[in-house]
């Protein structure tokens, strides 16, 4: 990337004054590093300062950020719109919960079941590349709630009720609760990174290509299928770290949780208000609900019925989400995509 | 003579099925609209009749005369209004509409009568039943459940075949375009075939609800099991619904009657096991490259 | 002169950035073929179809008197515009008579009926039952214009009727056209077939890139002229 960059700058140094040249950054980008970094450095040193119910809370607000981006990244990139991520964060959570029972430490369990997720993804991807459009959606739905009914077979896991995470009782409360939340952190981050890198990269570039017309893409020589899969396993990979932490913040392993399809519509609304196809989107969003539960908790399912409203006029009215509305002059805090300068107007 | 019975029943089961894909189907096929909040409008239904019934009958029989109409109706303004809307932006976005939708009608449901389960009472007749041989039992209700789907199938058939709006509805789902410009007011037909998708959904809604015990979030269930209903009997294909639902229900009945905890589970499985063999379903339309 | 039956001013049509018409402005009068020519992407199509109703336009259409700019597709059916589109575009899940017959749902009050365009199509009656993707193309644009006729228009519009069609089969077409005139159907064709289009036209316009270049009757200009205007060569370009 930089190498690419750097031919086009001694291509436009030997060349006419007048000739473009290709930007990854954008002016707000740069501006916005600064504050990043400040940013990342108080969240780190959150613990210190709040108490244990407000980490716990951005615990649940970072796996929430987790799904929104990575269900972004499959449904605003690659196309795929999943209404069965649930598979693998069950997977993922289930996955923390034998390894715990079976001696392994559960945060070092963390990586490895997210990674066993992506494993499972893989074929089960096949499977479900049969379908397009609504009935892959469906499809995905079903595989969830297969793996659901399978696990609850299973008693040793806890059965249809559910059962606590071993291994973690000799910890102090307080000292757990801010391991767990820089574990949460780390992950956040982590998948921000990884989807950064992903959408910069060239399997990005395809798949703003895909995303636009897949069919087009596949003329140019975009391997499709290749591409999907990837995101796909990606996203599962992403899920399913969002599922580990899930299992040691609650403790506690129930299918009905985190099987459950309700998942999919809160990281749907997340990037729904947000905004899709952004990766500065997903993070809106799951700010924006995270508000609305914290200041609608005690209204029962309210928060639910106006954000899925909210969901709704957006889809319709307001496609590109609230980063879009912000987004009318090109404002990008997250350098993915590409600015040519000096080239003359009109002609691109 | 147990696996006979449980045989019956499956077919009865999936003559529900077929009923509740049927307004699936005429969205999808007609519209292009994947209605994720089929399975909650069913749901609806029966709430519509469990909050109206007292003031009417006790009997739920009753609800079948005032509520699909009511359901007609709404599904033509949906249609005109905000569903119309969404498709000129794009099948995903139906998509993701139709999925918000169904998480704001099962909360509003939950705020508005509880996350308990309920029933509709048709009195007697939910126990009446007739024997054929010994251990075989054939209740009154499934029996009609299965014949009122039969013939509600056979009847939208005929409408979309014999009718002139029937043609119309055919003509739209071929070509918008070339509908619009030989004098078809689209809008207006598209309209039509929501209100009828909305009609057969309610009834599946009712005899669901007169068939088991119904809870604010059973739409999800209901919604798997119809498009997969969908998608094995092949797309485009109302006998192939019915062939799908079928096969779901004899699944579900013979996995139970194998263990009584694997029902659902085998049914799922089958449908998954037929999507990776054959994709394009049992008896397609069209079939898919 | 009275009102010509047809007259549009300054058509304006957009498709994104792209200008697919610029203020194009039209006549036809009642009982003339008009034509419409020019190169592929010219613009033809997208007058048709404005024309139609499928396009919103900057500009105004008056048709035998009225104001039809605002007007939804299927309104101008009932107002006497009927369209044969680009493509034949006959519906797959309907046999040829329903075809046909769908043609009736708007239609104005006439002398065209599914057995007058048996009448005029002979061959049609023997399998008004088959699925209209086992015909021919031919036998499908014929279908296609059955189905306009049935709504009684007074105008049709025929958007490339000889496209993918062997000659011999786009001249049975062509045959058809004079007995339609007869009845007091007025037509507009786009061609991209030039000779074709003057041989029948009593006016034609020619559009590049969106604009007119050329119109009048056929006799006015030499085939130097047309070409001109269909490829816009300027006098400095020939020489």
């Amino acid at each position: 990337m930089a190498e690419q960059v750097e031919l086009d700058k001694r291509a436009a140094a030997t060349a006419p004054a007048r000739g473009p040249r290709i930007l990854r950054s954008t002016r707000a980008s740069r501006w916005a590093i600064g504050p990043g970094v400040v940013a990342l450095a108080v969240l780190g040193y959150l613990p210190y300062l709040v108490d244990p119910n407000s980490t716990t809370t951005l615990v649940n607000f970072f796996i929430l950020l987790v799904l929104g981006m990575t269900w972004n990244l499959l449904a605003g990139y690659a196309g795929l719109v999943s209404v069965g991520q649930q598979a693998y964060i069950g997977i993922g959570a289930y996955a923390t919960l034998w390894f715990a029972q079976h001696g392994v430490e559960p945060f070092v369990a963390v990586p490895i079941a997210a990674v066993f997720c992506a494993v499972v993804a893989f074929p089960l991807s096949w499977l479900v590349f049969r379908l397009r459009g609504g009935y892959f959606a469906i499809g995905t739905w079903v595989v969830a709630e297969v793996l659901a009914l399978l696990t609850i077979r299973d008693s040793s896991l806890g059965g249809g009720t559910g059962t606590n995470v071993p291994g973690l009782d000799g910890f102090d409360p307080v000292v757990l609760g801010a391991i767990t939340y820089w574990a949460a952190l780390a992950v956040a981050v982590l998948t921000l990174a990884g989807c950064y890198i992903v959408l910069r990269s060239r399997v990005g570039l395809a798949l703003t290509a895909v995303r636009d017309d897949e069919t087009a893409a596949r003329a140019v020589g975009v391997l499709v299928p290749r591409a999907k899969r990837i995101v796909y396993l990606v996203a599962a990979l992403g899920a399913g770290a969002a599922g580990t932490l899930l299992a040691i913040s609650q403790l506690n392993v129930q299918p009905n949780n985190v099987y459950g399809v309700q998942w999919s519509a809160y990281m749907i609304f997340v990037v729904l208000i947000g905004g899709i196809g952004t990766l500065e989107g997903p993070i809106i969003g799951t700010i924006v609900f995270f508000v609305l539960q914290q200041t609608l908790s005690d209204q029962g399912a309210w928060y639910l019925i106006i954000l899925g409203s909210v969901a709704v006029v957006m889809a319709v009215w307001a496609r590109r989400g609230l980063w879009g509305l912000l987004d009318r002059w090109g404002l990008r805090l997250f350098p993915v995509g590409y600015r040519v300068l000096g080239a003359r107007s009109g002609r691109l | 003579m147990n696996w006979i019975n449980a045989i019956i029943q499956g077919l009865m089961l999936g003559g529900l099925f077929a009923l509740f894909a049927c307004g699936l189907s005429l969205l999808f096929g007609v519209l292009g609209i994947i209605n994720l909040a089929h399975g909650d409008l069913a749901v609806l239904g029966a709430y519509v009749a469990v909050a109206l019934l007292p003031s009417v009958h006790s009997n739920a029989l009753w609800a079948l005369l005032f509520v699909p109409p009511m359901f007609a109706i709404f599904g033509y303004g949906a249609q005109r209004t905000l569903l119309q809307r969404s498709m000129q932006s794009g099948p995903l976005t139906t998509l993701l509409v139709t999925f918000g939708l169904s998480v704001v009608l099962q909360n509003a449901l939950q705020e508005g009568f509880s996350a308990d389960s309920h029933s509709l009472s048709v009195g007697s007749l939910v126990t009446k039943a007739f024997h054929p041989a010994s251990s075989i039992s054939i209740s009154y209700l499934r029996l009609g459940i299965l014949v009122a789907a039969v013939i509600i199938l056979v009847t939208v058939q005929l409408f979309l075949a014999g009718t002139s709006t029937g043609r119309q509805i055919r003509a739209l789902s071929d070509d918008v375009e070339a509908a619009s410009i030989v004098g078809i007011n689209t809008r207006h037909v598209a309209g039509v075939a929501a209100a009828i998708a909305f009609a057969t959904v309610a009834v599946a809604g009712l005899a669901d609800g007169m068939y088991a015990q119904f809870a604010p979030t059973s739409g999800s269930q209901l919604l798997l099991f119809g498009f997969e209903a969908v998608i094995i009997g092949g797309l485009g294909s109302l006998w192939g619904t019915l062939l799908g639902g079928c096969v779901l229900g004899l699944a579900q009945t013979i996995g139970a009657q194998a263990d009584p905890t694997i029902g659902v589970l085998v049914a799922h499985l089958v449908f998954l096991a037929i999507l990776a063999v054959r994709p394009s379903g049992l008896m397609p339309a069209t079939v898919e490259a | 002169m009275s009102e010509p039956l047809l007259d549009a001013q300054d058509l304006t049509v957009r498709h994104g950035q792209l200008v697919a018409l610029h203020e194009v402005s039209l006549q036809v009068s009642a009982g003339e073929v008009f034509a419409v020519v020019g190169a592929n992407g010219a613009g033809k199509s997208t007058l048709l179809r404005t024309l139609a109703g499928l396009h919103p336009t900057h500009g105004r259409i008056r048709f035998a008197g009225e104001d039809i700019t605002r007007e939804s597709a299927h309104a101008r059916v009932r107002h006497g515009i009927a369209m044969v589109p680009e493509g034949r575009r006959l519906f797959r899940s309907l046999t040829l008579e329903e075809n046909i017959r769908i043609g009736q749902v708007n239609a104005r009050a006439g002398s065209w009926d599914v057995a007058a365009c048996y009448d005029l199509f002979g061959w049609m009656h023997a399998r008004r039952h088959e699925r209209v993707s086992h015909l021919s193309g031919g036998e499908q644009q014929q279908v296609a214009i059955a189905r306009a006729l049935v709504a009684n228009p007074r105008l049709l519009l025929l958007d490339e009727v000889s496209l993918g069609l062997a000659p011999v089969i786009v001249q049975q077409i062509y045959r058809v056209l004079p007995t339609l005139l007869e009845q007091g159907i007025s037509m507009l064709l786009v061609e991209q077939d030039v000779s074709q289009a003057l041989r029948v036209a009593n006016r034609f316009q020619c559009l590049l890139e969106g604009r007119t270049t050329l119109q009048g009757t056929p006799e006015q200009y030499t085939v130097h002229d047309v070409e001109a205007a269909y490829f816009g060569f300027t006098a400095e370009d020939a020489s």
